[in-house]
């Protein structure tokens, strides 16, 4: 099976052809904002981070934007900072050339003069990387190019018993077809890692998914909380779910039944045609997205019970829910009603195909309803508290 | 009609209701291809969960199989399982394999 997306000097395979405004700190995302609002083609994001923080923390801060930089729907990045920041600009640059050789230009505020000199310089570097963008031609390319992040948000006990399992079923396809899916929230394994556990290809894996949970919990208890302090949401558990055990058994479905080949570190880059991998992401949607795409994942498939608008600035978001109900009621947000499974209308084999062949068509060019909709919100997964 | 289903069917100890289910209504669902039924004692929101038999307190409660926590206090056949009788229970699962 193939797609038609866009070759990158690195080699990777896009399906978008963006050009990213990247701001390296909070200090520079509302300059991005009116530069990606002043070139069309362009895309931004708020980055909270990149100042104040400590170093495993900027870390995290930093693989996101070197891997968002790297993302193969990405043409090329115009970087903006301010001047001082913690993730200063030669920091940058230099973790995105050691993911890519795309395009890059940078501009620091303090540098080039203050906001409007800054912005006119980057509305002119991103105009010409637009308009080189906008000359590239798509190719044909075996699925086994594709990377796709799983996710699931606002769930209801459907989750675990349609759309979860729905995703598993394309992640065992994306497998098949020699690409890479990657199943992600440490702290929905909680309850659930000794499964996980066992479909480990090496022992390595197998203690490291025991290790990233443990981490995560200790990683809360350190500052006196619990993880299962706020998970379940009071939207999950009105729609069902009871404890965090019962969302993570539903949750960990996503992953189908491929072996467990790897597990990365958050917003690490992901190697492609390496089947089923996890990262260790938060259950916060939108920074685990985030995690995935920096990762280089190209598409997202995200399930919801209580129904999510989520989208991303760069990966297109598949949205499947298995609860008729909420499909009805947001049928503008979600792609794909996944209640068949649940009332015996459909099997999950039939079903599984379907999504294939929307991940296929989506992969083209097809828009999902969060990206019509424009949804691009996201956040960076955090260690602590700013300094 | 079935109205619940269950999802590992000889091990769980819970069915998850798939239409709004009224107090003293008949609970359908496909058990490992025998239909089973039990009465519902109290209404059962659509999707949330609903004792199988009965369940002792302290004893595992069970969903995907797996323990997902323990009964808080003794829950009847047909009865809501959620929140007010569910105790969370953090197991060992790394020295359990």
């Amino acid at each position: 099976m193939n797609f038609y997306g866009y070759k990158r000097p690195d080699g990777r395979v896009g399906i978008r052809n963006k050009v990213l405004i990247l701001p390296a700190s909070v200090c520079a995302s509302d300059t991005t904002r009116i530069v990606a609002q002043q070139v069309v083609g362009s895309v931004t994001f708020n980055n909270q981070l990149g100042c104040s923080q400590v170093a495993s923390d900027q870390q995290f801060t930093m693989d996101v934007m070197a891997g968002y930089a790297a993302n193969p729907n990405v043409y090329g990045t115009v970087v903006i900072s301010l001047g001082c920041e913690n993730c200063q600009m030669d920091l940058v640059v230099e973790a995105i050339k050691a993911r890519t050789n795309k395009p890059l230009k940078q501009v620091i505020i303090q540098e080039a003069g203050g906001t409007l000199k800054a912005i006119d310089q980057a509305v002119r570097y991103a105009k010409e990387m637009v308009a080189e963008a906008s000359m590239l031609q798509k190719e044909e390319f075996p699925m086994s190019e594709l990377i796709i992040g799983t996710e699931c948000g606002g769930s209801d006990p459907t989750s675990g018993l349609a759309s979860n399992p729905l995703i598993g079923q394309l992640s065992d396809l994306i497998v098949a077809e020699g690409g890479t899916s990657i199943l992600s929230e440490t702290t929905e394994f909680i309850g659930a890692e000794h499964i996980l556990a066992r479909r480990a290809a090496t022992p390595e894996v197998h203690d490291r998914i025991f290790e990233i949970v443990h981490r995560y919990e200790k990683a809360l208890q350190l500052v006196g909380e619990e993880v299962r302090e706020g998970n379940p949401s009071p939207g999950n558990k009105a729609g069902g779910l009871t404890c965090l055990e019962e969302k993570s058994l539903g949750c960990i479905h996503k992953g189908g039944h491929s072996p467990v080949n790897a597990v990365y570190d958050y917003a690490k880059q992901v190697k492609a045609k390496q089947g089923l991998v996890i990262m260790d992401t938060p259950g916060n949607d939108p920074s685990s997205v985030a995690g995935m795409v920096a990762g280089g994942a190209q598409i997202v498939v995200f399930s919801t019970g209580r129904g999510t608008p989520t989208g991303n600035p760069l990966a297109p978001v598949i949205k499947i829910t298995g609860n008729r109900i909420t499909f009805a009621n947001m049928e503008d947000n979600i792609d794909v009603d996944a209640s068949p499974i649940i009332y015996g209308t459909k099997t999950l084999e039939q079903m599984g195909e379907e999504l294939l062949k929307l991940t296929q068509e989506v992969a083209s060019g097809k828009q999902t309803k969060a990206e019509s909709l424009g949804y691009t919100e996201m956040a960076i997964a955090r260690v602590c508290n700013f300094v | 009609m079935l109205n619940a289903m269950i999802v590992e069917a000889e091990k769980d100890n819970v069915v998850v209701a798939i239409e709004p289910i009224q107090k003293g209504e008949t609970v359908t669902y496909n058990c490992a291809g025998a239909e089973k039924s039990l009465t519902a004692q109290e209404d059962i929101i659509i999707y949330h969960k609903l004792a199988a038999c009965d369940i002792a307190k302290g004893e595992p409660i069970v969903k995907y199989g797996e323990h997902i926590g323990l009964a808080a206090c003794d829950i009847k056949t047909g009865q809501h399982v959620h929140c007010h009788n569910l105790e969370e229970h953090r197991e060992d699962l790394e020295s359990k394999e």
